[in-house]
């Protein structure tokens, strides 16, 4: 047993981080707003990093990676603040065509979802549609849909102002639940990298502005907000990066119970580590020139997706209900 | 990242669990909590039972006798004698963890010699003063007095929070050497005999009803100045040594009783029936648990990692007051909830009727302590901002 990042994982964390600065700093991510949260240069960029083929064999161009790595190269995109339908797209690298080299956008929705809200609405190629039955390819393209005023700037929206085509089965039902365990734990990994970087953001603030002739880092009061910001984020980590651990070698213990663990944890990490990024920011924090409010409008976002925390604390009770 | 045990360690599991099968229906009873002489015959017959079977000093070295195991294997060893409901370290918790490896890195070879194997074979108890009434949180602030007489020390003051004062047979003292000097500059460590004249021992009442710790007072007491470890006025450097020799393992055994109760709290609101439905049927209460469950896993991941970063970097991750921030205040809620379970049925230490709940009554009490004792969680809070976020001093 051995739960630090091995030598390749460091290289690939690097790797990932300094891709993202040189290509996704946080002005260009603003600016991808006004390009409905996606610019196909840019995601062709991500496709040809292998982001979303790192797991495929190298077949299929793939590096032959695992979940563990793809945990880890997520985690960085949350940190960035990267927008798109990352997890769908990487999800479906392999079965839906152009997704692996990021020629396709795709994205995904639950056929009954009662919001009928659709994410990207203007960038992606191909929606999936999730149902009692498997997932569904529906080309985006045909789709009716109206723009919505979005939360998360960086994640417009659009309401389906039709019903939803059937679409070509993709995968069955058992697949299909795979991969949505699957996609919660990738999931997790932004969320994680939220989490941490707004406990960054919320430190060098603290560090830098003066009030009362000290830096406000120095107060009692905020020093313990931070602390539990950075507690959430440590607790959070262990878990997301087990969950990617156990996707790859099921033997060390539940799947199912190591992604519900992640899952929850990281949306409360990354949820509450935003509210307080931005309280410790004051008047700024309320202000849309900080990014603080970034890191809290993505957590909203990303808290829905592939189970809420709330499903999955359902799940874990039932794991505990049969175990215990 | 590789959470696999390898086979050297699933085959120490195996042994350890069947010697543990083989002992602990052969243990006598558990005395009560507040028979102290009883207690230690309890707690230093398991010593010695563990030392028989190898398996005392887990984490001490070798040549001190210790077993010299892995961290990976502490932590099986932690996790399946918790788990079997093997006795607590109990009266040898200072000896086998604190006081023992503070004498191994900083005293005398002829120390050594007295001591480590005695405290190893459960012959020896220890006790700390350390905390005074006006030094907690603030500890280098300790003022109990020792003025020189030719080789002797003569001690006088108050250390408070001593567990098992009543039934040590040596108490790891700092003391104030030197009261001119800066705080942390004049303090010394000394191995202090309990039945040294001018010693008086008060039990201390807790609001979980039980003497856990006193206070201990001492008026003019006497020791020999080669009782002492390390340099004079070097205490404080001394006692610090010793909390860099836990390695990541310090919560496992709390890590794996908080799991049980989380288990435990299922089985009882199964029991618990209202208005023809049981505490566990509500949806509420079920999504509660399981979200407890999950704060609980993520903690058992990151000691996994906590620890494999210590394996790696031969020192502890800065993470120790992570873990103990959030796991006092996680078994604080799991134990809130039992409350809310039991509602009425709370009001009562024993239990009611057939609901096992006096345990959850009395760890909700408890537990209080956990969030206060050995640093409180704000000092934690304090030690992340300020060493590991790297935020200015107040």
């Amino acid at each position: 047993m051995d739960f630090e990042l091995s030598d390749e994982q460091v290289a690939l964390t690097d790797g990932v981080q300094s891709f993202l600065e040189g290509r996704f700093p946080i002005a260009t991510v603003r600016s991808l707003a006004d390009d409905g949260g996606a610019r196909r240069d840019l995601w062709r960029e991500l496709g040809d990093l292998g982001l979303f083929s790192l797991r495929l064999s190298g077949a299929e161009g793939g590096a032959e990676l695992g979940w563990a790595d793809a945990v880890l190269a997520f985690e960085q995109l949350g940190r960035a603040l990267v927008p798109g339908p990352l997890v769908w797209t990487h999800l479906l690298a392999g079965i839906v065509p152009g997704a692996a080299t990021g020629e396709t956008i795709v994205s995904g929705i639950d056929r009954d979802d009662p919001s009928g809200i659709v994410e990207f609405p203007h960038v992606i190629d191909v929606l999936v549609v999730a149902d009692d039955a498997g997932l569904w390819s529906v080309d985006a393209a045909a789709l009716d849909v109206a723009d919505l005023s979005p939360l998360d700037p960086l994640t417009p929206v659009g309401r389906l102002a039709g019903p939803l085509p059937q679409g070509d089965q993709l995968v069955d039902a058992e697949a299909a639940r795979v991969l949505r365990t699957q996609g919660a734990a990738l999931t997790a990994g932004l969320l994680l990298g939220l989490a941490e970087a707004s406990t960054d953001l919320a430190v060098a603030y603290a560090k830098d502005r003066h009030q009362f002739g000290r830096p406000i880092g120095s107060f009692q009061s905020l020093k313990h907000l931070m602390a539990d910001m950075f507690a959430r984020a440590e607790v959070a980590r262990g878990a997301v990066y087990a969950a990617g651990v156990t996707l790859d070698d099921p033997a060390v213990g539940s799947v199912e119970r190591a992604v519900a663990a992640a899952k929850l944890t990281s949306a409360e990490a990354a949820l509450a580590n935003g509210k307080t990024c931005i309280q410790v920011h004051g008047g700024m924090g309320y202000t849309s020139e900080i990014d603080a409010h970034l890191f809290l409008k993505r957590a909203y976002a990303l808290e829905p997706a592939f189970g809420t925390r709330d499903d999955w604390a359902d799940a874990m009770a039932e794991l505990l209900d049969a175990s215990v | 990242m590789d959470l696999r045990y390898s086979e050297s360690d699933e085959a120490f599991r195996k042994e350890l669990r069947e010697w543990l099968a083989d002992v602990l229906p052969t243990l006598p009873a558990e005395p009560h909590v507040d028979d102290w002489p009883a207690r230690r015959t309890y707690d230093t017959d398991w010593q010695r039972r563990l030392f028989d079977a190898g398996y005392a000093g887990i984490s001490w070295p070798v040549e001190y006798g210790g077993r010299g195991a892995t961290l990976v294997e502490q932590l099986i060893y932690l996790e399946e004698t918790t788990r079997a409901g093997a006795p607590y370290v109990g009266a040898n918790f200072v000896g086998t963890l604190h006081a023992g490896p503070t004498i191994m890195t900083e005293a005398t070879p002829e120390q050594k010699a007295e001591h480590l194997p005695r405290i190893l074979r459960g012959d020896e108890v220890w006790c700390q003063g350390f905390s005074e009434p006006n030094a907690g949180s603030d500890l280098a602030s300790l003022s109990c007095r020792a003025v020189r007489d030719g080789d002797e020390y003569v001690i006088t003051g108050q250390k408070t929070w001593t567990s098992f004062a009543q039934i040590a047979d040596w108490c790891e003292m700092l003391i104030r050497t030197e009261p001119d000097a800066p705080k942390h500059k004049g303090i010394t460590w000394v191995m202090f005999p309990m039945d040294t004249p001018g010693i008086e021992i008060r039990p201390i009442h807790t609001i979980a009803g039980t003497t856990e710790f006193s206070e201990v007072f001492f008026d003019e007491a006497r020791v020999p100045v080669a009782n002492r470890v390390g340099l004079e006025n070097d205490g404080w450097r001394v006692a610090m040594v010793t909390f860099g020799f836990e390695r990541g393992t310090g919560f496992v055994s709390d890590l794996v009783e908080t799991d049980k109760m989380i288990s435990d709290l299922v089985r009882l609101a199964r029991l618990v029936t209202r208005r023809g439905a049981t505490a566990w049927d509500d949806i509420a209460l079920r999504r509660e648990v399981g979200h407890l469950q999950a704060e609980m896993d993520a903690l058992w991941a990151m000691t996994k990692r906590n620890l494999s970063q210590a394996a790696r970097t031969g020192v502890p991750g800065p993470a120790g007051s992570v873990m103990k921030v959030m796991y006092s205040e996680l078994f604080q809620r799991i134990t809130d909830l039992a409350m809310r379970v039991l509602e009425r049925g709370s009001l009562t230490f024993d239990d009611v009727g057939d609901w096992p709940s006096g345990i959850f009554v009395h760890e909700r009490v408890r537990s209080t302590s956990f969030s206060i004792a050995a640093g409180t969680s704000q000092i934690q809070r304090n030690i992340i901002a300020e060493r590991i976020l790297g935020l200015p001093r107040e």
